[in-house]
C-alpha cells in the first residue's frame, strides 16, 4: 500500500494504474472511458487516476471501499427488491455508453414522450432526457450557464462539478468532504465514497447572499454525472443560497442503482435552502424496470444561529430510500424538511428525515405529504432526537397521507429519543382517502376525474409546494397530476 | 329541455323510483315535494348521475340527448347543475381554485377561451355579493368548516358562476335560517330566465314563498302522485301529505 502511494506521488497515476497486477484478472483500455463490471480496489484506483485527483482523495476512497466491503445491505427499510449484484455494475463508463441508448425518439417509450409533451418540454431537450444518443450538445443553457458563471464569480460564489473542485479547490474539498456524511455511515454512503464519479461543489463566501437560484439543471456538465453522484455545499458565516437539484421530467437512465450523497454545510447564521423534484424512471405500469434510488442526504447546522431547509417532491424511481437529515449543532440553529412523496403503480418509497438536536434552543419542523395510488407503498420514517445537553429544543411534526385507491399502502415510522426534559415535540399524523365523494362532486361542476384527483392532490400538498421556487412549484404541481393520470375511474 | 318517461330506479335491486313522468320545458320552475323516504333526493342523485343508481326501464332527454350516456362530467358541461344537499368538504382545495377550475372546465368543453383571472375575480366578488357572502369564503378549503349556511350559499354561487341550463336544487332550504334562505332565493330568482329552468327539490312550502315556482308534483313512495300549479303548495302546508296519499290509496282499491 505505502509503495503504491509513493509510485502515485513520482509516476502519471494512469501509468501506475496500468503497471499494476490485475488481481482479478480484468484488462481494460484506458482509452475505452469505461470499465467492465465489477467492483475492487483496482476500480477504486482507476477511478481516482482517471480524475486524476490528489492522493489524500484516493486514501480516503480507498478508506471507504475497505470499509464497504465489512458492511451488509441494510434491510430495515420497508421496501422490496432483488438483491443487487454489485459486481454486476460498471463504476466507471464516461461519457455513458452511447452504443446502448435509442438511436432516435421512435425507440423511446411513448409513455414518457406523451409526459414530455405534457411537460411542454422542447423536443431537443425531450432528446437528451430520453438518452437518444447523438444528440447536439449545444443547449440554449449553455449560454445561459456562461453569463450565469459570471454573475457568480462577481460575487464570490464558486459553483463547479465535483471533480473541477477537486482539481481547482483542493483544500476546500479536503476540509470538509465527508465531515457531515462520512464514508462509515452506512453501506450506500461507503459505496458512494469509494466510487462516486462527479457531482456538484459550492462554497458561498461569509456574508454573500447568492445572487440567483443554483440549479443542476443549467449546469450542462452535471449531465452523465451517473449513478454516484456526490454534492458538497458550503455556506460561510452570514451566507445564503437556494440550490435546485433534479428535473421536472423524468429521466430514461441505463443506470439501475443510484446511491447519492448530498452534505450540506452551514456556518455561523448561514442558511442554506435545498429543493428537489425527483423524478427518475419509475417503471412500467407492471412494475417492471425503474431506479433504485438509495441517497444519503444531510445537512449540518454547524454555527449557531445557521438554517438548513430541504424540500423534496419525489414521484420518481421505482424504489426510493431517503431521509435528507439536519444536525441541529449551533445554538439556536434551525432545520426544517418539507416533502412530498407520491408512489403509483408498483413503486415504492421509504422516506423522511432525521432531525438530530445537539445545540440549545434549536428548532425543527417537519412537514411529510406521503401519497399512494395503484400497488404502491409509501412509508415515511422520520427520527427526532434531543440530545441531554440541547435545552429547550423543539421540534413540530406534521405527518399526512392520502390515499388513492384501495390497493395501495401508507405506513407512518415515527421515532423520538428526548434526552433532555425541557425538549417539547409534538407530532400530528393523518390518513386521508379521496372520496367518490368528492369525485363526484368534483365531476358535477365539470371538472374530469384526474383533474380532480390533481386539484386534491395538490392541495393536500399545497404547504410543500408553497416552500418551492415559484417556477419550480408550478412545475411540480403539473407533474404531480400527471404522475397520477387514470389513477380513478 | 328535460323529459322524464316512465323512469324506474333501483339502489341494491330496491325499487326506489317506480314510473317518474316529468317534462320541465324552458323557462319554468318545478318544485317537487314529497314526505321523507318517498325517493326525491333519489331523482336528482340519478339526474345527476351518481354511481349505484340502476335505471330498469324508461328514458331521461336533457336538451335532445340521453342524459344516461353521459357521464357526470359531461351532463355539467351539457348544462346540468346540482346543487347538493350536503355539499362535500375538500380540505386544501382552496374555494378559488376550485371555481376556477369549475368555470373553465365548463367554458372549455363548450369551446371558450379560459377565463382571465382579473375578470374570474371581479365576477366572483359580484356573485358572492348578491348572496350575501363572506369574502373571506372565497380564500377558505371548499366548504371546510363552513356552516350550513354558508354552504349553501356557496352552492348558490356555484350555480351563478356556472351559469347552467338546468338547476336542480336538492333539498337547499333544509338548515337554512330565514337570511341565508333569503339570500339564497336572491341568487335563484337572479337567474331565472326564458332559456333557463329548476327543478327544486323540497319538504317545506317556505322556499316557494322565496322562489315560486310553475308547477309542483308530489312525490311519495317512488311516484307522482299529484301535480299542480303553486296553489297545491299552500293546500300541502295546510293539510299535510296525508289526505293526498289516501287519496292515492282509495284510487288503487
Amino acid at each position: 500500500m505505502t509503495k503504491r502511494s509513493e509510485k502515485v506521488e513520482t509516476a502519471d497515476p494512469i501509468e501506475e494504474f496500468l503497471a499494476q497486477d490485475y488481481e482479478h484478472g480484468f484488462v481494460t483500455d484506458i482509452e475505452t472511458d469505461a470499465l467492465p463490471p465489477g467492483l475492487s480496489e483496482e476500480v477504486v484506483r482507476f477511478i481516482s487516476a482517471k480524475k486524476n485527483e490528489p492522493e489524500f482523495l484516493l486514501e480516503w476512497r480507498l478508506k471507504a471501499y475497505r470499509h464497504w466491503l465489512t458492511l451488509e445491505e441494510p434491510k430495515w427499510a420497508h421496501v422490496n427488491y432483488p438483491k443487487i449484484d454489485f459486481n454486476a455494475i460498471s463504476y466507471y463508463s464516461a461519457p455513458k455508453s452511447k452504443t446502448d441508448g435509442p438511436k432516435s425518439l421512435d425507440e423511446v417509450d411513448p409513455e414518457l414522450l406523451k409526459t414530455y409533451e405534457k411537460l411542454g418540454i422542447p423536443l431537443r431537450e425531450q432528446k437528451r432526457l430520453a438518452g437518444v444518443v447523438a444528440v447536439d450538445v449545444v443547449f440554449d443553457s449553455v449560454s445561459i450557464a456562461t453569463t450565469f458563471r459570471e454573475t457568480l464569480k462577481e460575487a464570490g460564489v464558486i459553483f463547479c462539478s465535483f471533480a473541477e473542485a477537486v482539481q481547482d479547490y483542493p483544500e476546500l474539498v479536503e476540509a470538509h468532504l465527508g465531515s457531515v456524511v462520512s464514508y462509515r455511515d452506512n453501506f450506500y454512503a461507503a459505496l458512494n465514497a469509494a466510487v462516486f464519479s462527479d457531482g456538484s461543489f459550492c462554497y458561498i463566501p461569509e456574508g454573500v447572499r447568492c445572487p440567483m437560484e443554483l440549479s443542476t439543471y443549467f449546469r450542462i456538465n452535471a449531465a452523465n454525472t451517473g449513478q454516484f453522484e456526490r454534492t458538497l455545499i458550503i455556506a460561510e458565516p452570514g451566507s445564503y443560497v437556494s440550490y435546485l437539484e433534479g428535473c421536472t421530467a423524468p429521466m430514461r437512465d441505463e443506470n439501475q442503482l443510484h446511491a447519492a450523497v448530498v452534505e450540506l454545510i452551514a456556518k455561523e447564521k448561514a442558511e442554506i435552502k435545498y429543493s428537489t423534484v425527483q423524478n427518475w424512471y419509475p417503471g412500467d405500469k407492471d412494475g417492471k424496470g425503474g431506479i433504485y434510488n438509495f441517497v444519503t442526504k444531510r445537512g449540518d447546522c454547524r454555527g449557531d444561529h445557521s438554517k438548513i431547509s430541504w424540500t423534496q417532491i419525489e414521484t420518481g424511481s421505482a424504489v426510493t430510500w431517503k431521509y435528507p437529515s439536519v444536525i441541529l449543532r449551533g445554538d439556536h440553529s434551525v432545520g426544517e424538511f418539507y416533502s412530498v412523496a407520491l408512489t403509483n403503480n408498483y413503486q415504492q418509497a421509504d422516506t423522511g428525515t432525521k432531525m438530530i438536536h445537539m445545540g440549545k434552543h434549536t428548532k425543527s419542523t417537519i412537514i411529510s405529504k406521503g401519497i399512494s395510488a395503484g400497488h404502491s407503498q409509501n412509508a415515511y420514517r422520520g427520527l427526532v432526537r434531543v440530545a441531554a445537553k440541547a435545552d429547550n429544543a423543539r421540534n413540530f411534526t406534521q405527518c399526512d397521507s392520502l390515499l388513492v385507491g384501495s390497493k395501495c399502502g401508507a405506513h407512518t415510522f415515527p421515532y423520538l429519543e428526548a434526552r433532555n426534559k425541557t425538549a417539547k415535540l409534538e407530532h400530528e399524523a393523518t390518513t386521508s382517502k379521496i372520496g367518490e365523494d368528492q369525485l363526484f362532486y368534483l365531476a358535477q361542476r365539470g371538472i374530469s376525474a384526474d383533474d380532480a384527483v390533481s386539484l386534491i392532490v395538490n392541495g393536500f400538498c399545497k404547504e410543500v409546494l408553497n416552500e418551492l421556487p415559484m417556477e419550480f412549484a408550478v412545475e411540480a404541481q403539473k407533474l404531480l397530476g400527471i404522475n397520477l393520470e387514470g389513477s380513478v375511474g | 329541455m328535460l323529459t322524464i318517461k316512465d323512469l324506474h330506479v333501483s339502489v341494491d335491486n330496491k325499487a326506489i323510483l317506480k314510473g317518474i313522468n316529468l317534462t320541465i320545458k324552458a323557462g319554468e320552475v318545478h318544485a317537487i315535494m314529497g314526505p321523507n323516504g318517498s325517493g326525491k333526493s333519489t331523482l336528482s342523485k340519478v339526474l345527476a348521475g351518481r354511481d349505484g343508481y340502476t335505471i330498469t326501464r324508461g328514458t331521461i332527454e336533457f336538451m335532445g340527448q340521453d342524459l344516461t350516456e353521459l357521464e357526470p362530467c359531461d351532463r355539467a358541461h351539457a348544462g346540468l347543475f346540482l346543487a347538493f344537499q350536503y355539499p362535500v368538504e375538500i380540505p386544501g382545495v382552496s374555494n378559488v381554485q376550485f371555481l376556477k377550475a369549475a368555470v373553465n372546465a365548463v367554458r372549455k368543453a363548450k369551446g371558450e377561451e379560459e377565463i382571465s383571472s382579473v375578470d374570474f375575480l371581479k365576477l366572483v366578488r359580484e356573485k358572492m355579493a348578491l348572496v350575501d357572502m363572506d369574502q373571506d369564503l372565497i380564500y377558505r378549503s371548499l366548504n371546510d368548516g363552513f356552516s350550513g349556511g354558508e354552504k349553501k350559499r356557496n352552492e348558490t354561487l356555484q350555480m351563478l358562476m356556472l351559469e347552467p341550463t338546468l338547476a336542480i336544487l336538492d333539498e337547499t332550504d333544509s338548515g337554512l335560517d330565514i337570511d341565508a334562505l333569503q339570500s339564497v332565493a336572491k341568487g335563484v330568482n337572479s337567474l331565472r330566465s326564458q332559456d333557463r329552468s329548476f327543478l327544486m327539490i323540497t319538504h317545506y312550502q317556505r322556499l316557494l314563498n322565496h322562489i315560486e315556482p310553475d308547477f309542483i308534483h308530489v312525490l311519495a313512495r317512488g311516484e307522482i302522485i299529484k301535480s299542480g300549479d303553486k296553489s297545491l303548495a299552500q293546500e300541502l302546508e295546510a293539510k299535510g301529505y296525508g289526505w293526498l296519499l289516501q287519496e292515492q290509496a282509495d284510487e288503487c282499491e
